[in-house]
């Protein structure tokens, strides 16, 4: 995405994103690299610093402070119920940034292409990173792209950078959960890891389960908004709200205690773990926040969530308690308390 | 979710807490074995240790199929992945299982050998459907519950003429193993170990029935009351427990009655005996060798026999030094008890089987329990 601009094209017939595919020509900074990157990326994200033609973005810098993050991408399937790489690599950095309370101003998009991947799936997946960036709105005004033989990648790798800038008397981070304080999470949980199970692995049973995929931003203002004194906000991504609770419980030297009962989940989240022996508590989520909040904002946070279209069905799950262990535990459904304990490794099905 | 919330209502469980404690004798003591790790992940993710009188102490036994698998069988897996052309699968937890060496089936993946997790056995023959230039294994574990649909893939490769499936059998046998840890020296000559009674499997029991069980119910005079693996069948055979010590009964009982018969599944049971036949001699892991414990596969499926067909060495390869795993099967200790729990040996880099499955006595500990320090004792008492 090196060079732009109105100038005379360097090649003569179009690029066929019907049934092209991407060769290590596309990546070898030729003809076709410039054609790739002139009708597909500078298409889909034009912008005036994209136009400017630089090996760099110049942008002003406001007062304040700015956050910067930088978030990697590698998901199978590519196109998932929901959403896809594309509009994921947008809402993961993006989710990360605006997790300081900040407000999300610049992206960087760096692509690592697998030869034989066909063109109709990277425009179809650039042009759905451009609608996400657009619907925040934030630019994409800077990139990169490579291209790797066939075997050496999963057809696309995304990789996309963030900086945003912190509202004045707003300082959210993961180090400041205080006993006493509430635990809140903005909807349901797990919808994203098991929309993906559903999609990449051949169980033979059907759901309508979409991925939770959604840029946080807006919500995540509104929050500020509501109690500029946040404490903790965080995405729980990879590793469900139990590795997110795990590591803010650690970060910031407390103990949490949740209430099985509070922690809001799909039907069918349920069911498909119960059938395969996982636990929803460590499925991903890619449109969800954990807020932790001093307890006189609590109810007011929750009714400002639940009045939001990303945080209808927020709820208050649980609250930091006192705990030199820095364990999380649950009071479960049944009655009985137990410890909710880091991932090892990756989550696998039980057996009998 | 219709058919599993009401077994998981909690004002129903403090009811039955309620009737345990009233019903509990408070001058004796109650050592129950579950023996399922169904049942020790259900115990402990739902937390009903915290809602037992003191005197009632739940022992986990060693129904977790990974748990038992010696470690030779492991090793024969291990060198076949590093073999070129060979795949092997197997179910997810089997594949982080470390030998002594600290090597398990998903680090050999890591070095380069086609290693892939299933779910289940028909995956496999899928695998070999579509890979017809390799060898394809499939490391069939697990109890009763688990060998009917090893039987029904090995059925279906001879019928489609596979050449390149096989199956290493390690199916045991749960009433075998029961009676192996009721005639142990610890229990019936030396008297070191208090069992009392048993919680009965769940779905090993929907195959084979609940008539098994009454050889030792009498036998050993311990009851036996076979119960599901929701939170609340396992309160409610815990109540069926007390019931039957308090009045000196030694029965089966069966709480499972939603899904258990007297004589089980017998479709299921006619294709194992179609399929398999009893070893004479099998090693458990922390059993030792236990006599008609185990399944082999019957000569004239011999093609799809892995052991057979690759003339797998027998492998006996012990425990890593420190492991207490073959105690804690046999409920002789704690996972406290041991040394390097939750130091040297933790999920994340387990030394032993029993650390590496959530139905493995130690993670289901390390996972949901140590939170509780002032715990009180639940191993089997020494004398």
């Amino acid at each position: 995405m090196r060079q732009a601009g109105k100038r005379k094209p360097v090649y003569t017939r179009k690029l066929d994103f019907r049934h092209g595919r991407v060769e290590m020509a596309h990546g070898s900074g030729g003809r076709a690299m410039t054609q790739l990157i002139d009708q597909l990326f500078i298409a889909a994200f034009d912008n005036d610093y994209l136009r400017q033609m630089n090996d760099q973005a110049c942008f002003p810098v406001g007062s304040g402070r700015m956050v910067m993050s930088t978030d990697c991408h590698v998901v199978t399937p590519l196109f998932f119920p929901g959403g896809d790489i594309g509009s994921l690599s947008v809402h993961g950095t993006v989710n990360d940034i605006v997790m300081s309370g900040a407000r999300p101003l610049y992206l960087s998009a760096g692509f690592i292409l697998e030869e034989g991947l066909p063109l109709a799936d990277l425009k179809r997946i650039v042009e759905s990173m451009a609608a996400a960036a657009q619907a925040i709105p934030v630019p994409v005004i800077t990139g990169d792209t490579k291209v790797v033989e066939q075997g050496s990648g999963d057809g696309i790798f995304i990789t996309t950078t963030g900086i945003g800038v912190v509202p004045e008397g707003v300082h959210i981070s993961s180090e400041r959960a205080k006993p006493g304080d509430k635990i809140l999470v903005s909807g349901t949980i797990g919808d994203h890891g098991i929309a993906i199970l559903l999609a990449r692995e051949d169980f033979a049973f059907y759901g309508t389960l979409e991925s939770d995929t959604a840029a946080l931003h807006d919500l995540v203002a509104a929050i500020v908004q509501t109690a500029p004194d946040m404490h903790v906000l965080r995405d729980p991504t990879r590793g469900g709200i139990a590795t997110a609770l795990n590591e803010i419980a650690h970060q910031s030297g407390v103990g949490m205690l949740l209430h099985e009962h509070c922690i809001p989940m799909k039907e069918q989240v349920g069911a498909v773990c119960e059938f395969l022996g996982f636990d929803p508590l460590y499925m991903a989520n890619e449109g969800k926040l954990i807020a932790i909040c001093a307890p006189q904002d609590a109810n007011r946070l929750v009714d400002k969530m639940r009045a939001h279209p990303l945080g209808q069905n927020a709820a208050m799950i649980g609250e930091v308690i006192e705990d030199s262990h820095c364990f999380v535990q649950m009071e479960t459904r049944f009655g009985g308390r137990r410890v909710v304990d880091w991932l090892s490794g990756d989550q696998l099905p039980r057996i009998c | 979710m219709k058919y599993i919330e009401p077994f998981r209502n909690g004002a129903v469980a403090w009811k039955i807490a309620r009737r345990i404690a009233t019903e509990a004798d408070p001058h004796r003591d109650y050592y129950l074995m579950e023996f399922c790790g169904g049942h020790t992940h259900a115990i402990s993710r739902y937390g009903i240790p915290g809602m037992l009188p003191g005197n009632i102490h739940m022992i986990h036994g060693p129904g977790c199929p990974v748990c038992v698998l010696p470690m030779g069988r492991l090793e024969n897996m291990i060198q076949l992945a590093q073999t070129p052309g060979f795949i092997v699968c197997s179910y997810g937890d089997m594949l982080r299982v470390p030998t002594a060496r600290g090597d398990s089936l998903l680090k050999q993946k890591a070095r380069g050998a086609d290693v892939r997790m299933i779910y289940s056995a028909a995956d496999a023959l899928q695998i070999a459907l579509r890979n017809p230039q390799q060898q394809v294994v499939f490391l069939a574990i697990g109890f009763e519950t688990t060998t009917p649909p090893t039987a029904v893939v090995i059925k279906q490769a001879q019928m489609l003429g596979l050449t390149n499936f096989t199956v290493f059998c390690n199916h045991v046998l749960t009433p075998s193993a029961i009676s192996h840890i009721l005639q142990s020296p610890e229990i019936r000559e030396l008297g070191l170990v208090r069992l009392d009674g048993f919680i009965g499997p769940a779905h090993v029991s929907t195959i084979i029935g609940s008539k098994p069980y009454t050889y030792f119910a009498e036998e050993f005079q311990k009851p036996v009351v076979i119960a599901g693996f929701e939170p609340l069948d396992v309160m409610q055979a815990i109540l069926m427990l007390i019931r039957q010590l308090n009045t000196g009964r030694a029965e089966v009982e069966n709480e499972f009655t939603r899904a258990v018969l007297p004589d089980g599944n017998i479709k299921a049971q006619r294709l194992v005996a179609e399929v398999f036949e009893l070893r004479r001699s099998f090693e458990w892991r922390g059993l030792g060798a236990v006599p008609y414990s185990a399944l082999r596969i019957k000569s004239r499926f011999a093609e799809f026999d892995a052991e057979r067909r690759f003339a797998l060495p027998v492998l006996s390869v012990p425990d890593h030094k420190a492991c207490e795993c073959g105690a804690i099967l046999r409920g002789v200790k704690h996972p406290r008890d041991c040394s390097i729990f939750g130091t040297a040996c933790t999920p994340d880099n387990p030394l032993g089987s029993c650390m590496v499955s959530s139905e493995g006595a130690c993670a289901a500990y390390y996972r949901y329990g140590r939170f509780r320090e002032h715990d009180h004792d639940d191993t089997a008492k020494v004398h």
